[in-house]
């Protein structure tokens, strides 16, 4: 007796769409309890996110984060595991962009440079989730773990790097010198600029494109290559993959080096883009982020792009409501954040049966004949 | 379709199970459909079907695990709303499930008692549990050891802890889920007795099987279920198999396999002294040493846990050798040779697993997608880098019509297909490259009968095509009818051979539980692996 009698555009429509209007709503309620106006909040959320150009750039600039968090957890998903490490492959990653980016940046420009640093962001985020995935695959040691605990081993690296070797000479603060500006990526003003319009400035850059052409690329390997169907045949059924004569380790391998390279996407956005250079805690969550955009988006590059902005709009938007009501503080906004990871995620399947009641009432209302296929 | 009550007593006591109008769905799919059911107080009634017929879930509704959309049950005469498990035992109602509900590291009283203890105090409970249970042992014939840890049990044994567990809870009406699946036929007849002994004593049974056989032998009565209805009520001493077959499948079936007397040739396929030890030391194959030759049928009988699943493994290159080696069509895979399963493929073996939803195909993928598993590297699905997505797809519609494969939709989820259509596809996979080996695990478990027929069809045809087949079956009526020699399988050896023209069920059952000295012989026989 399968349940799963809805159709795709409710399971991926309708129903996640509910799960963040819920959220909104017990958020509203959080928020009268402090005793301010929630429609207020909406308003400052969505004003603050979309309402003018500099607020739509910021909200995008997370949004590319987040796709690329999302699209590595997504990939892992596939083959059944979980990558909590996402944070920690960026991080890692973003430190072999920087490297690249600083032994490059006087000799070449940005668009020459961007394959080298894409390449070595990549292999140190792949090199970061390589262990973890060898740890598991050959030595049976639960990814979930070990990943977890390469996000502490990368952030106590990363502050052992930038304050003791990396940090720049006569600068306080530990971080890297700043990459040469004709080798950092253009931001999308300077972009616009090129094609005759004026947009504001903001730390939004041309990475957007890279995510969403990750996206185009994650969607051909899960589901147009060799590679993504034994992936996917791993996830769902390991013992199928063994009957199939797919080498799941190595495959599992494969898999978590290619989520790692796909955290460390975030490298580009960040340091080649926004932020010119290494520094501390750069990742800022966003690897976390990205479990819950992976999770909301359904695994799917498509919903994970949905997802991306919405988180996007909830970190600006946020961000914006914080500033604007005093007594919202960024913790409230967490909170906010928080909901919709909670009703989105682990509550994701909470109103399925009753959805799926509802949904067949209707149906049976409409045509009371049905096909049986028992 | 009303069903009269046919026994004598059901004028005078009110029936011990009346279901009237019983309607059950689940989404779009109409399990029950006014299901009506009447079982008479100390009755054996039979409730034969299909999968998915609604058997299950009909049980399941009067032992409330689901609630009836609509309908009424009557206990005893007395309308009952049953909510759950509790709410049926309370009732009187008891049942077995096809896999045991047992706590495996408990003894047999503590499994007893677990959950009807008197108090907060275990030795109270224990003292009156032990009294309970000896005089339930007594009464029915139901002699099990209190003390014995349950995992070392025999199967047999285990399922009269079970039987036991709903006596002690004071069932008088007891529904037995497909219990013979696990047991071999000396066991069957042991449960047979009880059985009879719980009639004699105004015990109501309600038997669910597939096995006509089992049907005709111990039961009063028979109800028929297809698709969600109950299509007939016959009383057992007036029906018989075939008429059974029919209205279970709604046309005549074949029950035997047609098929000539075979002719062997070469050898294709050999194992020598396989030997195979699983993660915890425990030997799962002993020195298993067989040979199947180009044209015959070789089926291997044992009841299921005795080797047969890891030979199949090892055979197909699922598990690598340990100790012995293969030869296979002129190949040698030992321990310096290790081949995976898609090599083995390339040396032309087919391997339809044992348990499709285990092994042999990903109930998450589409049916254009399972159809390719173990082909997936074929360069006739693949373009320079990315996948032939057109070619996977008119593949699977090709299977789908050669083999009949219903719905005939490449892209629907390999889970709504029907059991029989998913074997088929199976089949169908590692049929169609004509292996000269096949391997075949199950070939219809939880298949229905019309399958049944065109699955050993199927078997057949290749056999006279020329290739060496391999068949696993627990079912020994299959081992006898569709293969033409037989291997029997206990404990990881082999513990006898003969042709099937001169196998009976007997001699081969007292094989298959090891001359009958089954019972504290060795407690790894378990229940593991049905689905």
């Amino acid at each position: 007796m399968s349940n799963k009698t809805l159709p795709a555009w409710i399971d991926i429509g309708v129903i996640p769409l509910i799960n963040v209007c819920l959220a909104f709503i017990v958020s509203g309620f959080v928020i009268l309890l402090i005793g301010e106006n929630p429609i207020e909040a909406v308003q400052y959320i969505i004003t603050g996110a979309f309402g003018y150009g500099e607020g739509v750039g910021y909200t995008l600039y997370y949004t590319t984060n987040f796709i690329f968090t999302g699209l590595a957890v997504s990939v892992a998903f596939h083959a059944g595991l979980f990558n909590i490490g996402g944070e920690g492959q960026a991080y890692i990653g973003g430190l072999g962009v920087g490297l690249m980016c600083m032994s490059l940046d006087s000799f070449m420009p940005w668009w020459a440079l961007l394959p080298f640093a894409i390449a070595a962001g990549a292999a140190f985020g792949a090199a970061w989730a390589f262990i973890p995935a060898y740890l598991q695959a050959y030595r049976g040691s639960h990814i979930v773990i070990t990943t977890i605990m390469f996000n502490f081993i990368a952030s106590a690296l990363m502050v052992y790097l930038l304050v003791n070797i990396l940090i720049e000479p006569g600068n306080m603060a530990p971080q890297t010198r700043s990459i040469v500006e004709s080798a950092t990526l253009p931001s999308m003003q300077e972009l616009f600029a090129a094609l005759g319009m004026d947009i504001e400035n903001s730390p939004l850059n041309i990475s957007l494109f890279l995510a969403l052409a990750c996206c185009v690329l994650v969607w051909l390997l899960m589901w147009h290559t060799r590679l993504g169907y034994a992936i996917r045949m791993i996830g769902f059924n390991e013992n199928a993959a063994v009957y199939s004569g797919i080498n799941t380790k190595r495959v599992i391998v494969i898999t978590m080096c290619i989520s790692g390279g796909m955290s460390a996407m975030v490298g580009i956005n960040e340091v080649m883009g926004a932020q010119e250079r290494v520094l501390l805690d750069f990742v800022a969550g966003a690897g976390f982020t990205g479990i819950a955009v992976s999770l909301m988006g359904r695994n799917h590059p498509v919903g994970i792009v949905i997802a991306s902005l919405l988180f996007g709009a909830l970190y600006q938007g946020g961000a914006e409501l914080s500033f604007e009501i005093s007594t919202i503080t960024r913790d409230l906004v967490v909170v906010i954040q928080g909901l919709v990871i909670l009703f989105c995620g682990a509550l994701s399947l909470m109103l399925k049966p009753t959805i799926e009641k509802l949904f067949v009432k209707l149906m049976s209302s409409n045509k009371p004949k049905e096909n049986a296929n028992v | 379709m009303l069903t009269n009550t046919t026994s004598e007593q059901g004028n005078t006591l009110p029936p011990a199970i009346d279901l009237r109008k019983i309607n059950k769905s689940f989404g779009p799919v109409h399990a029950n459909k006014d299901v009506d059911l009447v079982v008479a107080k100390g009755t054996i009634h039979g409730i034969i079907g299909e999968n998915g017929a609604g058997k299950s879930t009909l049980m399941s509704i009067l032992y409330g695990f689901y609630e009836a959309d609509s309908g009424e049950i009557l206990v005893n005469g007395k309308l009952s709303s049953i909510k759950s498990s509790k709410e049926a035992i309370n009732a009187g109602i008891g049942m077995v499930h096809q896999h045991f509900m047992l706590i495996e590291n408990f003894t047999v009283l503590e499994n007893v008692m677990l959950g009807a203890e008197l108090n907060g105090f275990l030795k109270e409970s224990k003292l009156s549990a032990r009294q309970e249970l000896t005089r339930l042992s007594d009464e029915f014939g139901l002699a099990v050891d209190p003390d014995a840890i349950t995992g070392e049990l025999a199967v047999g044994l285990q399922q009269r802890v079970e039987i036991l567990k709903a006596l002690y809870r004071g069932a008088e009406i007891l529904i037995l889920d497909e219990p013979t699946g696990v047991l071999t036929p000396q066991e069957v007849k042991q449960l047979f007795d009880i059985l009879n002994a719980l009639r004699a004593r105004g015990v109501s049974v309600m038997l669910i099987t597939h096995k006509l056989q089992e049907i005709l032998a111990i039961t009063d009565e028979v109800t028929v279920m297809r698709a969600g209805t109950m299509v007939a009520s016959r009383e057992t001493a007036k029906t018989n198999k075939e008429e059974l077959a029919e209205l279970m499948v709604g046309r005549k079936v074949l029950l035997q396999v047609d098929k000539e007397a075979a002719q062997p040739k070469n050898v294709l396929l050999q194992a020598n002294n396989l030997t195979l030890k699983d993660g915890s030391g425990v030997t799962r194959l002993d020195d298993v040493s067989l040979q199947v030759h180009a044209g015959e049928i070789v089926g291997i009988a044992g009841v299921s846990g005795n080797g047969q699943t890891e030979l199949l493994d090892v055979l197909s290159g699922i598990m690598p050798v340990q100790q012995g080696s293969i030869d296979l069509n002129g190949t040698t895979i030992d321990k310096r040779n290790v081949l995976n399963a898609k090599d083995f493929r390339h040396l032309s073996l087919g391997h339809v697993a044992e348990d499709r939803h285990r092994q042999g195909m990903v109930t998450s993928f589409s049916a254009r997608e399972c159809a390719i598993m173990g082909f997936q590297d074929e360069p006739e699905f693949n373009g320079k880098i990315l996948m032939d997505n057109a070619a996977v797809t008119k593949h699977c519609e090709a299977l789908m019509e050669e083999f009949d494969v219903r719905p005939a939709n490449p892209h629907l989820k390999a889970a709504n297909f029907s059991g029989g259509n998913q074997q088929k596809l199976c089949i169908a996979r590692e049929i169609e490259r004509k292996p000269e080996v096949l391997l075949v695990g199950q070939p219809t478990r939880g298949v229905d009968i019309g399958a049944i027929e065109f699955i050993h069809q199927q078997i057949v045809q290749l056999r006279d095509a020329g290739s060496a087949v391999l068949v696993v079956s627990v079912e020994l009526e299959e081992v006898m009818s569709l293969c033409d020699r037989i291997i029997v399988m206990f404990e990881g050896r082999i513990v006898g051979e003969m042709p099937a023209s001169e196998a009976d069920a007997q001699t081969l059952g007292l094989l298959m539980g090891n001359a009958g000295s089954d019972k504290d012989d060795n407690g790894q026989v378990n229940a593991k692996g049905e689905s």
